[in-house]
């Protein structure tokens, strides 16, 4: 599904990502650890399309075609999605609203005609059911006041909606309490099919216990510098990062 | 003949057909002495430095139209907030239009200017308000000078109106060019509450330019909310003077809408003379082609203990203009004041321009005072955030613009009113949301 060769990207003429390799298939799930600053989020940006990166080298070849040239809204019609590690404030938007535009315009690139209201309204309900999300949550201001657990239960709620192929959990984990943790790796699991992915930024092993990772990969420094099953994560949660830095030089 | 000229010398004219002892004789004859001696403000002055009237003064307007009946209901309905009931006090080309009018009620008073400046159980109502707290600058000297008709208010102590009441002034293009001068006095009694829509409303494309003056008079605790929806066509111009006076413990709200017309000058001014007084004023500017809003506000503080928070939002698309000049005056008395001014700005269009200045003088010490302009693009992160959802570029602006826009609305009292101003931004920006308000 997703197979990212030799990715070079920089920002301001600093180098972030220096020679990435990933091949995803499609059934899988691939969590990628590493300390901060690493590129982690960079890495899930740039495989979104945010301009702000320069991609100076490789390519990114989602479902046999390279998308690196594609905008952001291209690569999400394509069934690219990125839970924000930081998701933004829209004041002046509500949730919904936000849902049913973005619906919206994803089937309009489908060439479809806009979800009627009554089954946008089902599928909403049904939705925020899965995740636990209090249907008053939903008309305020997207993600205006939201405590972070909130703002990450609804980047998943926009998941379910927009049912990804492709799905990138960037530090989804942080900030959610235990029982939050529990629906909302209920709710991704509930959505993993064989045909979609879902690539997992944490830095706890805790998540994977829920969601199961088909491999883990650790990124340093801008370069995947070790790639396992789930028990690399067993070891990082252990050890830390020193003992792969040691093995490297 | 000139603008000017042919107001001085109509003005003769029309001071003989009125009653000789109207109680404004005098007031009049002073107000046509200031227009005489300053004339229509140009550039040079401070106030207007980037707000020209030139381009305005050169038609030849008619001053006095004949009355003429030729508005139907069914045509205007959509300028009324129809769906639901309101009182409504409708002009037509200046003259009042009982068909169109809706003011029946036992209690208050909401009625003519012309009758309230004739009859005589109005005398002591206009003895002490009108022209009160009107200052005496150049275009409300001349709206006094010819002040006559327009909408007379006046709501009595603890009276909670039932439903908003509309003012509205429609120019039907019978003239090829029409000045109009309302003039409004709206007095707000002890305790009570009413909330007020007014707006001008071209239905033709001739030349019409308005300069109209409002005073508000709000007593001890009463509640004013006013809205002013701004939506003209693109050959009328509206100078609208609208001076508020707060005594203790009132609360008095202004929203200004501002989609439409050709130049827009807004002058507000509030003047807060009693303590706890609470003043609001909020504002929604967008614009196309080559249309022009100047947002001039001034609020003065006078007494202690009191508040006023201002928020302007504009987006200005091709080569249209904005203004936002905002003047907060803190007297020496007015202590443990607390003002707030934002003026937020999006620039659509490389031709596009604002110009905002915030002036502060504050004579008191104990005082929290904040402002802070912005001019800006879009927030990148946001954009992002919004495409990589799936949603293109210009529709990710457009919901920006909407989002920016639509949070002055909050305070918008009137739900009815709120959905359609939300609706109005919606099809402004030009772009189907995709989703009911
Ligand atoms: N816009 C930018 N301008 C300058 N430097 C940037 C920019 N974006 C990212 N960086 C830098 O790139 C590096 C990688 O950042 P990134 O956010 O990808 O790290 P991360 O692995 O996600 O870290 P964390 O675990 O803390 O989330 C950091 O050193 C960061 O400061
Ligand atoms: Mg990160």
């Amino acid at each position: 599904m997703l197979n990212i060769n030799n990715l070079h990207a920089k920002v301001e003429d600093k180098d972030i990502l220096k020679g990435i390799n990933l091949n995803i298939n499609a059934g899988e799930v691939h969590a990628i650890m590493g300390p901060n600053g690493s590129g982690k989020s960079t890495l899930a940006s740039v495989i979104s399309g945010k301009d702000e990166f320069e991609l100076t080298q490789g390519e990114i070849i989602f479902e046999g075609s390279d998308i690196s040239e594609l905008d952001p809204e291209e690569r999400a019609h394509k069934g690219v999605f990125l839970s924000f590690q930081y998701p933004v404030e829209i004041p002046g938007v509500s949730v919904t609203n936000f849902i049913k535009t973005a619906i919206n315009e994803n089937r309009k690139a489908q060439g479809q005609k806009d979800m009627p209201a009554s089954e946008m309204l089902k599928m909403i309900k049904e939705k925020a059911d899965l995740l636990e999300i209090d249907r008053k949550f939903l008309s305020r201001s997207l993600n205006v006041g939201f405590s972070g657990g909130e703002k990450k239960r609804n980047e998943i709620f926009q998941m379910a909606m927009l049912e990804p192929k492709l799905a990138i959990l960037d530090e989804t984990d942080s900030g959610l309490d235990i029982d939050a943790l529990k629906i909302v790796a209920n709710g991704v699991n509930k959505l993993k099919s064989s045909d979609n992915a879902v690539i997992l930024i944490t830095h706890y092993q805790r998540l994977l216990d829920y969601i199961v990772p088909d491999f883990v990969h650790v990124l340093m420094d801008g370069k995947i510098v070790k790639s396992g099953t789930k028990e690399l994560a067993y070891e990082l949660e252990e050890k830390g990062y020193d003992w792969i830095k040691e093995e490297l030089v | 003949m000139n603008l000017k000229d042919k107001l001085l010398s109509s003005y003769i004219a029309f001071e003989d057909h009125l009653e000789d002892d109207s109680p404004l004789h005098d007031l009049r004859s002073e107000a046509i002495k200031t227009f005489e001696v300053n004339g229509f403000p140009t550039k040079k002055e401070e106030a207007w430095k980037y707000t020209s009237l030139k381009s305005l003064l050169k038609n030849d307007y008619s001053l006095f139209p004949k009355l003429d009946h030729a508005v139907e209901f069914k045509d205007v309905k959509k300028y009324f907030l129809h769906d639901i009931d309101t009182y409504k006090i409708v002009f037509v080309d200046g003259v009042y239009s009982s068909f169109l009018s809706e003011t029946t009620h036992d209690k208050l008073d909401v009625c003519l200017m012309s009758s309230a400046l004739s009859k005589s159980k109005y005398k002591p109502v206009i003895e002490a308000y009108f022209n009160k707290v009107a200052k005496e600058d150049s275009l409300t000297s001349l709206n006094t000078a010819f002040a006559k008709e327009g909408a007379y208010i006046n709501i009595p102590k603890h009276q909670e109106v039932d439903k908003p009441i509309e003012i509205i002034y429609f120019s039907t293009g019978n003239e090829a060019a029409l000045l109009l001068q309302p003039r409004n006095l709206i007095v707000v009694g002890e305790n009570a509450h009413v909330q007020i829509i007014e707006r001008h409303q071209c239905l033709s494309d001739n030349a019409v330019l308005t300069n109209a003056v409002t005073e508000v008079f709000t007593e001890k605790r009463a509640v004013v909310d006013y809205y002013k929806i701004q939506n003209d066509c693109r050959t009328a111009s509206l100078i609208d003077n609208t001076f508020i006076s707060q005594e203790r413990e009132s609360n008095c709200s202004v929203h200004t809408f501002s989609f439409g017309g050709n130049i827009t000058r807004n002058n507000l001014n509030f003047y807060q003379k009693g303590e706890h007084c609470d003043s609001t004023l909020k504002g929604i500017t967008i614009l196309e082609d080559k249309q022009h809003v100047d947002h001039n506000t001034l609020v003065h503080h006078i007494a202690p203990n009191c508040e006023s928070h201002q928020n302007y939002k504009g987006i200005f698309d091709d080569a249209s203009t904005g203004v936002f000049n905002g003047k907060i005056i803190v007297s020496k008395e007015a202590q443990k004041t607390n003002a707030f001014q934002q003026n937020n700005n999006i620039l659509i269009s490389d031709k596009a321009t604002i110009n905002a200045k915030p002036q502060l003088e504050i004579f008191a010490d104990d005082v929290k005072c904040s402002h802070g302009c912005t001019i800006g693009q879009f927030d990148e992160d946001a954009l992002f955030y919004l495409r990589s959802r799936g949603i293109a570029k210009k529709e990710a602006q457009a919901l920006l613009m909407y989002a920016f826009a639509n949070t002055v609305l909050e305070s918008v009292k009137i739900p009815e009113l709120k959905a359609r101003i939300n609706k109005l931004i919606a099809t402004k920006i030009g772009v189907n949301l995709g989703f009911d308000i």
